[in-house]
Order: C-alpha cells, then sequence, then structure tokens
C-alpha cells in the first residue's frame, strides 16, 4: 500500500514509521527537515522536505498513485487543505485529517472529511476515567455520514466514504510537534 | 448590505475601509489582538479580536445574516475554512476567498467557495501579457470563472497553420472568435486559413485551455499553460 503522511510530529513519524516497517511505501512530508529527527535512522521509507499543502508537492510525493492519506500537521486548517487535496484532486480513498477543535472537527465530518480529534478524544478518555460515561463518538475517526459537499458538475464525489473504513482503529492521543509556527 | 470581512492585514483593511466608504455595514474578525485594536482606532469599533476559522465566533460576527463573507488572510488553508465554514453551516449566500497558490483557485472553486482571488495570478497574467512565455495568454475569466478568454499566437510549429477552423478539433464549449493579422481584427469565418503570426481570441472552458493548446500552439515547449488557467 502506498502511504502519504503529511506532518512529521510526534503522531506523524510513529505513524510513518510503523506503516513503513509493516511494508508500506510510506513517504512523510514536513516543512521543516528538523522534524525528521523523530523518525528512526533507518526509517525504511521516503521524508520530503516541503509544504503538504500544495498541490505540487503532493504530485512529487507520489499522491497521484497513494492508497491511503493521513494529514497530522499542527494546524487543523492546513490539514483540512491537504486532506482536501487528497480526496479531491488526487482522488485518494482513504483519507484521515487530525482536527482538534471539535467544532470545526464535526463541520468537517458533516461534510464528509474523516477526521481523528485529539481534543474529543482525549476529554472522553479521562471524563471515562473519573467515571463519567463515555461519548461513543469521541473514539477513533469518525467518518463522513454523506457525501462531501455538493458537486457542481453532479458527478459523484471521491474520497473519505464511510463505507471506506479500512480497518483503522481508535489512535491513543498523544501530543504532536513538527510544522511548527503557526496555530 | 451586511459583510464579514475576516483577516486584517493589509487587504482587509484597505478593503474594510472602502466598504465602510461605500456605506455597507461590515465587521472585521482579526485573531492578533494588536492588529485588531489598530484598526479599530483607526476604523472604529467594528473589530472583533476573534479567529475567524471558529464557528461560535462567525456565529458572534452574525455569520447568519451575512450577505458576504469575505476571507483575506494570508493564508489559503485559513480563507479555505472560513468560506467552507460560512457556506455550510450558516448558508452565507456568497463566500469569497483569496489565495495565494494559483493552484488552490480550481479547488477552492470545486469546494464551493463562490469567488476566488488571486493576487498572484492577476500578478502573473499582467506580465505575461508583455512577456508572453506560455504563448496561450489568459486575458480574462468569465462566468465566475467557469469560461476563460485566451488569445493564442500561432506559430511556426502550430498544427493549425494552413488549416481552416472546422480542420481543428476542438474541445466542446470552446469557441475560436477573433483573428488578428497584421494589426487588424476579423471575425473568425469558415473559409479563415491560420496562418504564421496570426493570434486567435478564444473563449474555453477552463479545463479545456490544454487542449486548445495543444490544437492551436502545439505540444512543443516545456511551458505548462495550467500556472495561468487553473
Amino acid at each position: 500500500m502506498r502511504v502519504i503522511v503529511v506532518g512529521c510530529g510526534r503522531v506523524g513519524a510513529g505513524l510513518a514509521e510503523r506503516l513503513a516497517r509493516a511494508g508500506n511505501e510510506v513517504t512523510v512530508i514536513d516543512v521543516d527537515s528538523e522534524a525528521f529527527s523523530r523518525l528512526e535512522h533507518d526509517f525504511p521509507g521516503q521524508a520530503l522536505r516541503a509544504d503538504g499543502t500544495d498541490e505540487d508537492v503532493l504530485r512529487r510525493a507520489g499522491a497521484d498513485e497513494a492508497d491511503m492519506f493521513f494529514s497530522l500537521t499542527e494546524g487543523d486548517n492546513r490539514n483540512v487543505l491537504a486532506a482536501q487535496l487528497a480526496s479531491e484532486r488526487f482522488g485518494i480513498r482513504h483519507v484521515v485529517a487530525k482536527v482538534n477543535d471539535p467544532v470545526r472537527a464535526e463541520a468537517y465530518t458533516t461534510l464528509g472529511l474523516a477526521t481523528i480529534c485529539r481534543t474529543r478524544m482525549l476529554v472522553d478518555e479521562l471524563a471515562r476515567y473519573a467515571g463519567l460515561e463515555g461519548d461513543p463518538g469521541a473514539r477513533g475517526i469518525s467518518l463522513a455520514q454523506q457525501p462531501h459537499h455538493h458537486e457542481p458538475d453532479g458527478s459523484h464525489p471521491r474520497g473519505t466514504r464511510a463505507d471506506d473504513k479500512a480497518g483503522a482503529g481508535a489512535v491513543s492521543g498523544d501530543s504532536t510537534g513538527g510544522q511548527g509556527g503557526r496555530e | 448590505m451586511y459583510i464579514i470581512v475576516v483577516g486584517g492585514g493589509r487587504v482587509g483593511y484597505y478593503l474594510t475601509k472602502e466598504l465602510l466608504e461605500a456605506g455597507h455595514e461590515l465587521v472585521v474578525l482579526e485573531k492578533n489582538e494588536r492588529r485588531a485594536r489598530q484598526i479599530a482606532d483607526e476604523l472604529g469599533s467594528i473589530v472583533l479580536a476573534r479567529d475567524g476559522c471558529e464557528g461560535k465566533h462567525l456565529a458572534e460576527a452574525g455569520a447568519n445574516r451575512a450577505a458576504i463573507v469575505a476571507a483575506v488572510t494570508g493564508d489559503d488553508e485559513d480563507n479555505l475554512v472560513v468560506c467552507q465554514m460560512a457556506k455550510h453551516h450558516f448558508e452565507v449566500p456568497r463566500t469569497i476567498a483569496r489565495v495565494n497558490n494559483p493552484k488552490n483557485e480550481g479547488l477552492f472553486r470545486h469546494l464551493g467557495v463562490d469567488e476566488v482571488i488571486s493576487p498572484t495570478r492577476m500578478a502573473l497574467a499582467a506580465i505575461e501579457q508583455d512577456i508572453p512565455v506560455h504563448e496561450l495568454l489568459h486575458l480574462a475569466n468569465l462566468e465566475g470563472g467557469e469560461l476563460e478568454l485566451l488569445e493564442a499566437q500561432i506559430g511556426e510549429d502550430s498544427p493549425a497553420v494552413g488549416r481552416r477552423p472546422s480542420d481543428i478539433p476542438l474541445p466542446e464549449g470552446c469557441t475560436l472568435f477573433v483573428l488578428i493579422r497584421n494589426d487588424g481584427a476579423y471575425a473568425i469565418r469558415p473559409e479563415t486559413v491560420f496562418q504564421v503570426g496570426d493570434k486567435v481570441l478564444a473563449i474555453s472552458r477552463t479545463e479545456c485551455a490544454v487542449d486548445l493548446r495543444r490544437e492551436l500552439i502545439g505540444e512543443t515547449t516545456g511551458a505548462e499553460v495550467t500556472s495561468l488557467t487553473r
């Protein structure tokens, strides 16, 4: 499987590492080459220092042939842009965006993007620990209930759909670094 | 008309100033507090020091009664999120986004942003009218970007040389309408025969510009037309 990971923070690096060691062809992208120091020195994938929200960069990273795409930078909006490029421009079937603001995460889930919200997951886990009833929607990846948006040309939207679950279970919430800066 | 401007940088500032002078009711969302205060000092209490990417702040700004939301921050991703939230959460009739990367233009439109403004593309188009490196010049957007007005220069390598319009397999939704030859402009007729040095004005669906280029200019240079037409 060909996988692209945007954002080489702790989550991005950890995921890229595991996927690459499991035999997948992984390209991890980050704007900051320092971020790649989070990868093991014998990381068996590709590291690309570039802006993962740029269409040309994604093409260079092999987005045309990619099967799965994760946008895991520190910026919710960058993740949302990269993920929509991946699904709408490149037609990648399995796309997940990390969106830490719960309101935005929910909004984009309704729009059809698969999102993972660290905030909601952590709050839920800790609330469960404190003996409160869990929020079943908080665990794992929230998947689209409906098509991404209205297609102006009436065609069927490609990309993340509820039936594409791809066996992705809950990811334990960890803080991420990488793509330093704005948010 | 009630307008929300997101981003109080230079573009947001001058936009707000002009709109106020034109008598519109508006509010500016600028997440940097210092910058927000600066604008408020100059233009009055029309500024909220809030991040317009967040739904609750858009709600606070009255997005549900806004006729227009204009996202003009310096970051494409922020402008996209503002417009998508405005469109899908608050059903704002008209959303406008500034984009820096001209390649995002098509994507933003596809994702439902009503009007996409690319200063980069405008500057590029202005420059290329003087230096036609791409040979296929973008002159204007029509129909909100669905169509574009293009000028093609017929060179020696053009497959159109010596042919009539009916001999040229044009993509659907694309019309050649004016010929510029020896500093005169002529309507293109069925009997027109294209020559080296001609300029042809065409209106094309945006996605067909590449086909148009192939038929009128040829597949010679490595220069891409896409930077202009997407």
